[in-house]
């Protein structure tokens, strides 16, 4: 293996690390340390309508910045966020992770999810193709960008109040 | 009534201050409601703005039937059913486009934007056929208003204007919002499906009582001003226009408050072009009055919720399953006051939304709580003590009020008993 593949490899381990975590603090709701993985430019982005368009121009069903994540986490934290109050239980499968490109100190990074969520109202799945834009803050990884697409975001959705 | 349908005693149903729990969960009443209403009254379909040119299309619905409005080469619009007139096909598979004809895939048949059969393959095997019998479907009456166009399978009864009725205004107030007088559809639209019935939608979108309870969680990390226009010492009301149209007033608050964009959530130091704009368009005294008295929240039975900043159309697909198709209102001439429309739509709305992701969760919860039989009724006497006429003689009642559910279950068991 050369020395660029081997780079390679270390990062994606690192990145796939930051991933799965993020997953599992998703699925653990633990709303505090998920939104601490958010650069402070950090954009959360869930078309509708296939890849989406212009979120400036376009409906998306999420179109946060950071301020919008923060107070997405606030009202989760109020307990009155009825939707979520019993939370829904959660379980998801995140894979085909790929580093696409690396420029400056922004790495774009693609993978495949699959949610599994159950709730009053029954079982949903929430498959996606996911893209991230991440960034080394005091040597860590951040999200600047985390985009969510879903494949069926075309169709009428269900509720989704959890974090995806 | 045909011969396998069910009668029903909708007075026994559908009473002054109580409705029966079967009406939101029996199959056959969600039947009913289709032919005595979906398919019979002014159902909204879709904004002239969303097909601008001649051959453009947008895929629209009645209920669970799909429509493809169309603007026919004429300038025209068409509400076109998605069932080709030889044996059924779909003809068309795409949300939106543009398109001089549609080409059936499953034997060729070609039909034009105004849904004329334009040409069939293999043509020597219709001879003495007369073509013109076999456009697709339409809808059998269309109308517009001010931009927002209605379609009624009905092929007679009360024009648009006599449905609409006392509620025009409430279209009337939304254009004037724009400093052209036009609303624009442009932003696209979101999906937001609910297990529950159509009728608890309807009936949530002029429920005044439920906004401190449902929304206390975004009002309370917010810090919105809102959750007081739905106290008990809100000076808004609740209205009944008839044919079962609702609203909120909400003008007495922000009157009182004398805010110009107040009812945004905004100044005018921040939207000083809009603002210009208007009172050259409309003159200062009106165009002030204008951005003090806000947008209006309006439903327009059975499907069109006007809800001041967005716009959401209701289908009913089952008994038990609705979908929220949502979207900013654009207004003509206001870009600033638009990005703030759809800023403000994306937090609020659709599956993710502040707000309706918790209205959703009630109408689900509400849904299955229905299914329980004891008690039988729903009650929706609230404020009927203190009910009251307007000066146009219209019922109103404080903002918390059920006036609004009271009128619209009124006019359901009119249109269910009507032959
Ligand atoms: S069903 Fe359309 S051409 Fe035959
Ligand atoms: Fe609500």
């Amino acid at each position: 293996m050369d020395r660029m593949a081997l780079e390679d490899d270390v990062l994606l381990r690192e990145v796939t690390r930051f991933i799965y975590r993020e997953a599992r603090l998703q699925d653990d709701h633990e709303y505090d340390a998920w939104e601490a993985l958010w650069a402070d430019d950090g954009v959360y982005l869930i078309p509708a309508n296939g890849e989406g368009g212009d979120p400036e121009q376009e409906m998306s069903l999420v179109y946060d910045n950071r301020s919008r994540i923060a107070l997405r986490i606030r009202q989760l934290h109020t307990g009155k966020r009825h939707t979520q109050a019993p939370r829904s239980r959660l379980c998801r499968i995140v894979s085909n992770i790929e580093l696409l490109e690396c420029e400056g100190d922004t790495i774009r990074v693609t993978a495949n999810a699959v949610v599994y969520e159950s709730n009053a109202r029954g079982e949903t799945v929430w498959p996606s193709r996911n893209e991230y834009l991440l960034r080394r803050v005091g040597g860590e990884l951040r999200m600047s960008l985390k985009k969510v697409v879903l494949i069926n975001n075309d169709k009428p959705l269900y509720t989704l109040s959890f974090l995806i | 009534m045909g011969a396998m349908e069910k009668p029903f005693n909708w007075a026994e149903l559908v009473r002054p201050e109580h409705v029966h729990g079967s009406v939101y969960t029996d199959p056959a009443i969600f039947q009913a409601d289709l032919e005595k209403i979906w398919y019979r009254t002014w159902v909204y379909v879709g904004h002239e703005s969303e097909v601008p040119k001649p051959d453009d299309f947008v895929m629209k619905s009645i209920g669970p039937q799909p429509i493809i409005m169309t603007r026919d080469r004429d300038g025209k619009i068409q509400l076109l059913q998605n069932r080709c007139t030889h044996r059924g096909n779909q003809i068309c598979q795409a949300h939106k486009g543009s398109a001089s004809t549609f080409t059936c895939p499953y034997h060729g048949w070609n039909f034009g934007s105004d849904g004329e059969l334009r040409g069939l393959p293999f043509s020597s095997g219709y001879e003495g056929v007369d073509r013109s019998k076999l456009a697709l479907g339409r809808v059998a009456r269309i109308a517009s208003y001010k931009g927002f166009v209605f379609g009624s399978f009905a092929s007679e009864g009360p024009t648009l204007e006599d449905h609409l009725g006392a509620a025009h205004v409430a279209i009337d107030k939304l254009v004037e919002t724009s400093p052209e007088g036009e609303v624009e559809i442009t932003a696209g639209f979101l999906q937001h499906k609910v297990k529950a019935n159509w009728k608890l939608l309807v009936e949530n979108e002029t429920d005044g009582y439920h906004p401190q309870f449902v929304h206390a969680s975004i009002f309370k990390v917010a810090e919105s001003g809102i959750g007081s226009l739905y106290g008990p010492n809100s000076t808004a009301l609740s209205r009944y226009f008839g044919n079962g149209h609702t609203e909120f007033d909400l003008r007495p608050e922000f009157r009182q408050r004398g805010q110009l964009l107040g009812w945004f959530g905004t100044t005018p130091e921040k939207y000083p072009e809009y603002v210009a704009r208007m009172r050259a368009a409309y003159g200062d005294d009106k165009a002030n009055a204008i951005m003090i008295d806000g947008t209006p929240h309006t439903m327009i039975f059975p499907n069109l919720f006007i809800a001041e900043i967005q716009m959401f159309v209701l289908q009913a697909t089952a008994v038990d399953e609705t979908v929220q198709h949502v979207t900013a209102l654009q207004f003509k001439g206001a870009p600033e006051l638009n990005r703030r429309m759809r800023q403000q739509t994306m937090g609020s709305v659709g599956s993710a939304g502040f707000l309706l992701a918790d209205d959703g969760e009630m109408y689900e919860r509400t849904q299955r709580g229905l299914q329980s039989r004891n008690p039988e009724w729903v009650y929706i006497g609230r404020g009927k003590h203190r009910e009251r006429r307007d000066e146009q003689g219209l019922l109103i009642s404080d903002v918390t009020d059920e006036v609004p559910s009271r009128g619209m279950w009124e006019h359901y068991r009119s249109m269910m008993e009507a032959k």
